[in-house]
């Protein structure tokens, strides 16, 4: 294929993403699972690049976890995104952004479904006003909050202090990227990249001096899948697909693994230490598991940040033989001290999965 | 001792076609070189008589012997009355009968070998 008409085919791949001036929307679980993505992604973006992003103390949650949980309906879900774009709107903001990939979803298809059913729209702006007195704008544009650091993601490198590299051998780290199904599986023009190519992910870690590698089951979900986790009898299912995915990538030996979702790096973290109790596998080098990180964790890493500020001591998985490779300093005695050095306590160490 | 945590992990049916065996597939291409034929249409299983009682079908066993399962095609193959109806509905042609005879004929020839 000539160069001009492949840059053509790309081009149709690609989604504008305004540089500044966000409304940020909170994820309702990754403030639980990974606490300090969030606040890293506002600091990076606000203290190091300068950007303009409103966080706001009134929103809710998206309502996305309810209604892929069956639990509520869809028109519940609209009146609760319709009140978070009247925060939006009521702050002064015309873009939206979700730190969370199912969030993400969540707006991007309500807002298609107003578009094809405008009497919806109608209805959910009648509801709102009801219930909250409030009305909003609809978004000029929804990006993820991973769509913004991959269009921040040179800037980062330029200002990087590690990179993704072996100190010792100087090769670049192989690393697993995992998008979250919400992200572009649902509406593949709303991603970068497509469902097909999704670049989001492998852009930052090109960037930043990482290999990312390619694997059979590279595109297959981490498992979470709402109620496949949340009804205990389904659990089976859940993990089975964590455990073909790790299945697959063992063989290319991954040194990490970098999400964009709240469920998958918990999922993928997570299930490593489930799957070593249950069957005695491990994944990583040395009995220890593959460390996963948010794409914010990892945007800290390469800046320089200190890990436990990062809250990768929350991790199931140890951290230390990664850090170790880039070469980052870190220090063991405080992993478990929190703000104000409060001892938060050591957790109990599993059997089969070494940590520290 | 693994820990129980209230639910089991399933093993994974992704096959790596690599390193599964092929051996049984390809002697019966060298008998049958018909097998190559089959489009997997279905139409042998949905005429099985015996299909209905015991879930036999032709074409599962061919998608069996292809993926290197070959147990399972020999459990299945039991099932065979040899009657025929697939080989007369085959829309390719295919003696399945005769093809499912000489299958036979090769589990036979490895049983004999052990």
């Amino acid at each position: 294929m000539i160069y001009q008409g492949k840059q053509k085919i790309w081009s149709d791949y690609q989604k504008e993403i305004p540089a500044d001036h966000w409304f940020y929307a909170r994820s309702c679980i990754r403030q639980n699972f990974f606490p300090a993505s969030e606040t890293h992604f506002l600091k990076i973006g606000r203290e190091l690049l300068g950007k303009d992003i409103c966080d706001n103390e009134h929103h809710t949650t998206c309502g996305g976890i309810s209604y892929h949980s069956d639990t509520i309906p869809q028109e519940t879900a609209m009146t609760i995104v319709a009140r978070q774009f009247a925060i939006m709107t009521e702050c002064g903001y015309k873009n939206i952004a979700p730190s969370c990939i199912t969030s993400f979803g969540n707006y991007t298809e309500i807002l298609e479904t107003w578009r094809e059913f405008p009497e919806l729209e109608a209805k959910v702006r009648e509801m709102l006003w009801k219930s909250c007195r409030k009305e909003f704008e609809i978004p000029e544009h929804v990006a993820h909050t991973s769509d913004i650091m991959y269009t921040w993601r040179n800037e980062i490198a330029e200002k990087a202090k590690f990179r993704l590299i072996n100190k010792e051998t100087g090769e670049p780290l192989r690393v697993v990227e995992h998008i979250g199904c919400h992200y572009s599986k649902m509406f593949p023009h709303k991603g970068v990249g497509g469902a097909e190519y999704p670049c989001v992910l492998s852009g930052m870690v090109n960037s930043w001096g990482g290999q990312v590698i390619d694997y059979p089951e590279r595109r297959h979900c981490c498992g979470f899948g709402f109620r496949q986790y949340l009804v205990k009898a389904n659990r089976g299912y859940s993990i089975s697909n964590t455990h073909k995915k790790f299945e697959s990538m063992e063989p290319y030996k991954p040194d990490m693994i970098i999400t964009n979702c709240p469920g998958c790096p918990y999922f993928l973290d997570r299930w490593q230490y489930v799957i070593a109790e249950m069957e005695g596998r491990t994944y990583g080098e040395n009995g220890f598991g593959i460390p996963v990180f948010t794409y914010e964790e990892v945007a800290g890493l390469v800046l320089g940040y200190d890990p436990w500020d990062l809250g990768l001591q929350l991790h199931q998985v140890a951290v230390e033989p990664l850090l170790d490779k880039i070469g980052i300093e870190y220090d063991p005695k405080a992993k478990y001290l929190g703000l104000n050095e409060k001892d938060i306590m050591k957790p109990g160490l599993p059997e089969n999965l070494r940590c520290f | 001792m693994a820990m129980n945590f209230g639910f089991k992990l399933c093993p994974s049916s992704a096959l790596n076609l690599d390193k599964i065996d092929t051996s049984l597939y390809d002697k019966l291409v060298e008998m049958e070189p018909d097998a190559r034929i089959c489009m997997a249409c279905g139409s042998c299983s949905a005429t099985c008589t015996a299909s209905q009682f015991s879930g036999m079908s032709v074409r599962k066993v061919l998608l069996d012997i292809q993926r290197g399962k070959e147990k399972e095609a020999a459990a299945m193959l039991r099932n065979c009355m040899l009657c025929g109806k697939c080989t007369m509905v085959c829309p390719r042609g295919i003696n399945t009968r005769h093809l499912i005879l000489s299958l036979c004929r090769i589990y036979d020839n490895k049983e004999e070998q052990k």
